[in-house]
């Protein structure tokens, strides 16, 4: 592996982390629009309003840094930069095309990929903490809640993959991938997805967050381009877990002509996914703090260790 | 009610149901409204038929009407008759800053000299370039659609029906005139017409009305 070749992969991740999330929340933009029978931003860049995200970009750019005179400042300036920055790791280890479509082969890619994705949780939590707000205080409190909550059933499911294809690294997990996976591992995706959308904070389960109860929650003091970023973190987040789930339940790159479109099936699945995202956020009301936490211990963890007990007796009986 | 879940599966099939239609957003300034005729967009005025009674002036609940007039007096008509007078506008201007778009103006007029025009595009940037004059008034009477036919089983017009009323008075007087005159000229000699006296047929219609 020369210098070139690194620098090559980790233009392209880069890119990647910068352009899909800006996508993901401009089609939120539009989808939610329509869903809702409006036409969403029409005017920015000049075709229905491509370049809003853009336009709100350079809006965020140009706001004050402001930082509470309570606030702790160290912390408070760091935590969108925690937030973000995990995603972008993330991103460095998922496979996109098949023999070698990834950032960085890591061999226990799934633990990897897994506590790095926690890490960005606490992006949040920081937030809320450093605020010296009592609404952020809150948020950041049901935030950790929330974390402790769903990385169980996460992890799970996600075990359960792993258990599967008796590899932990992300390609070899595809490499073994079969089309009957896809019944068989239909739960745990269902679990890992469920879950995933909960570690993000997006609706249903964005009590955290809660901006008609507890303004943005951690978020409450940000504005300007800290702001910007956890925003990005949001949308950042969002194509991550798509992506993952798409890697370990959805087959990834597999699909027809999977050696010259791998790269595409992977993106048509992460697309599909971020709809999914979307779609949930304009069709249910949130969840209460106590539903979530109810949601997460008596359906999804059961509903995963099931996953996992099923993967064990169909590995035994038929390998 | 139904199965557990069927709610949260409505919420997803309106949604997408939703999204495949068009949208309900009107993309106002790129495409302009089609307003039904009498919307209380401006007051347009049709100075021909101002009488200068100031009617209008006095309802307007704000007093945003303003007349002025003189009186001109018209020779007489016939050699030796009296002279006439009559008002002749002079300014006529609507303050669109105190308007309440109440129509009083436009239901009090007798002589139907004030319209309702869809038109609403005329903000300004001083509030006292809202007081527009009668040439600005008279602008806007151009703008006003007319007004949709009335419905199939509506009630008719009074206008029609008193126009109506007196057209078949006319019509009844001559047929009768016409009866009376019927069995006197037996050789066809003597034309209707010349019977001139009992009923000019135009003249008619307007007395008895």
């Amino acid at each position: 592996m020369d210098f070139l070749d690194v620098a090559w992969r980790l233009a392209a991740v880069l890119l990647a982390f910068l352009t899909l999330p800006l996508l993901v929340g401009q089609a939120e933009h539009k989808v939610m629009a329509h869903m809702q029978g409006r036409v969403g931003p029409m005017y920015a860049g000049g075709f229905h309003g491509w370049a809003q995200l853009v336009a709100d970009g350079v809006k965020f750019a140009q706001k004050e840094d402001v930082v509470p005179a309570a606030a702790d400042r160290r912390i408070f300036r760091l935590a969108p930069a925690v937030a973000l920055v995990p995603y972008l790791l993330v991103l460095v280890a998922i496979p996109v095309a098949p023999d070698g479509g990834v950032g960085q082969v890591v061999d226990a890619g799934i633990f990897f990929v897994l506590a790095v994705l926690g890490v960005g949780v606490l992006g949040q939590l920081m937030g809320g903490w450093a605020s010296a707000n009592k609404y952020s205080l809150l948020g950041g409190l049901r935030t950790a809640a929330q974390l402790m909550a769903y990385e169980l059933p996460l992890l799970l499911s996600a075990a359960s993959v792993a258990m599967a294809a008796g590899t932990l690294s992300l390609p070899g997990i595809l490499d073994a991938w079969q089309w009957w996976w896809l019944p068989w591992q239909l739960v745990g995706a269902f679990v890992f997805f469920t879950a995933g959308i909960a570690e993000l904070h997006r609706p249903p389960f964005d009590a955290p967050l809660a901006p008609e109860e507890i303004v943005f929650g951690p978020l409450t003091e940000y504005g300007g381009l800290r702001f910007a970023l956890f925003l990005l973190a949001e949308y950042a987040g969002i194509v991550v877990v798509s992506a993952l789930t798409a890697v370990l339940f959805l087959g990834g790159w597999h699909g027809p002509f999977a050696d010259g479109l791998g790269w595409l099936w992977t993106l048509l699945k992460t697309a599909a996914l971020s709809f999914l995202v979307i779609w949930t956020r304009v069709a249910w009301p949130r969840l209460r703090a106590d539903q979530i936490q109810r949601f997460a211990w008596t359906v999804l963890v059961p509903l995963a260790l099931l996953q996992i007990a099923l993967t064990g007796v169909v590995k035994v009986v038929f390998a | 009610m139904g199965l557990p879940g069927s709610g949260l599966a409505k919420g997803l099939a309106v949604t997408l149901k939703t999204m495949t239609r068009r949208a309900h957003t009107a993309h106002y300034p790129d495409v302009q409204p089609e307003l039904p005729a009498r919307s209380r967009g401006v007051i347009g005025l049709f100075e021909e038929n101002c009488t200068v009674c100031m009617l209008c002036a006095r309802e307007c609940p704000d007093w945003c009407i303003y007349i002025d007039s003189h009186k001109e007096t018209l020779p007489p008509a016939a050699p030796g008759g009296r002279e006439r007078s009559r008002n002749v506008l002079d300014r006529f201007a609507i303050d669109f800053s105190l308007c309440m778009y109440c129509g009083i103006c436009i239901e009090v007029c007798p002589f139907d000299a004030l319209f309702w025009s869809p038109e609403f595009e005329y903000a300004e940037t001083d509030i006292r370039d809202l007081t527009h004059e009668r040439d600005t008034l008279r602008a806007w009477m151009w703008t006003v659609p007319e007004p949709p036919p009335p419905d199939p089983a509506a009630e008719e017009p009074k206008e029609v029906s008193a126009a109506r009323k007196a057209a078949d008075r006319a019509a009844a007087a001559q047929a009768a005139e016409a009866r009376e005159h019927a069995p006197g000229p037996d050789a066809g000699a003597v034309p209707g017409s010349g019977a001139a006296p009992g009923a000019p047929d135009a003249d008619g219609g307007g007395t008895s009305a």
